[in-house]
């Protein structure tokens, strides 16, 4: 079942698509962990979703790949962005200050082990069940009509439920982000540090 | 042949400990949400991964939906972290270790 591991019976421009998605998937990730600056961080999650775009179209999914443009690299990277520039770029996280010790090496290694169960695991059994709706991958000609024939049949009533969390999303969002004037705000306003702006 | 799908799935477990690792090991609450916006997009891969080797679109219909899923996630997060920060707290983990409104 498993495919010949020798990276000799691969086609070579598969195999070079995927070695360069998959640096720079990993590059875009050591980015996101490494940068000191949050925009930096973000920037980075724009290749890490990049080269993850590629990988699906690599894999016959050239609907999410649109989709996880869009969607992740456009709207998500935007946000995140938007919120770092309204909160002013924050400096002050200096890697050197711990305040639990030995917290940072720890959680290195935890990374690592995670890693390494997943991969004993995986080479054991692999329990994938029964498929759930029977319905063959489609090819580049009509992977939107396939994906979109099983959400309006076989899905109908989750794709239905996510319209309800995208309005609960966006009711929370409005919530959240106003403003509320009450007597309660203004004493704790006269009572904040002087020099910042008084907005709230 | 194209690349076996446990090539997709390794590459799709090192993005995740590479989130978790970012999760424990940043401060600021905003890096850390796009360290799980990466273990979300590292699940994606594996999905695909196993919609192409079990020929069932199924995987890709929930990738669709984890991806709906994440958008509200990043929406509530991000209002959380703004109303946070209007607190006069600073944006990073070790600042919420009082829990009073």
């Amino acid at each position: 079942m498993e495919p010949s591991m020798f990276a000799a019976a691969i086609a070579k421009p598969d195999l070079i698509t995927f070695v360069a998605a998959a640096l720079i998937v990993l590059a875009g990730a050591f980015g996101v962990i490494t940068s000191r600056n949050p925009v930096h961080s973000a920037l980075s999650l724009v290749l890490t979703m990049f080269g993850i775009a590629i990988l699906f179209i690599e894999q016959d999914a050239q609907f999410l790949a649109a989709v996880q443009v869009i969607v992740y690299a456009g709207a998500i990277v935007v946000l995140f962005l938007f919120v770092i520039m309204l909160l002013g770029v924050d400096r002050r996280e200096v890697f050197g200050r711990e305040f639990l010790r030995g917290q940072r090496p720890l959680a290195a290694v935890a990374g690592v082990v995670g890693l390494a169960e997943v991969l004993l695991l995986a080479r054991t059994t692999w329990a994938t069940g029964a498929h759930a709706a029977n319905a063959p991958v489609g090819n580049s000609y009509n992977n939107v009509q396939k994906i979109a024939a099983e959400v309006f049949s076989a899905y109908l009533l989750p794709f239905e439920a996510t319209a309800v969390l995208l309005v609960i999303a966006v009711l929370a969002a409005v919530y959240l982000a106003r403003r509320v004037v009450t007597a309660n705000a203004e004493e704790e306003n006269s009572e904040a540090v002087q020099g910042k702006a008084v907005d709230r | 042949m194209s690349v076996p799908g446990s090539w997709y799935l390794i590459l799709a477990a090192v993005l995740f400990s590479l989130g978790i690792i970012g999760v424990l090991v940043r401060r600021n609450v905003i890096v850390m949400f796009m360290c799980i916006e990466m273990m979300l997009n590292a699940v994606n891969l594996t999905f695909v991964t196993f919609s192409r080797m079990l020929g069932d679109v199924a995987g890709q219909v929930m990738v669709f939906f984890v991806l709906v899923v994440a958008a509200a996630e990043v929406v509530v997060g991000l209002g959380i972290i703004v109303s946070i920060f209007r607190r006069r707290l600073g944006a990073t983990a070790d600042d919420l270790h009082i829990l009073k409104g």
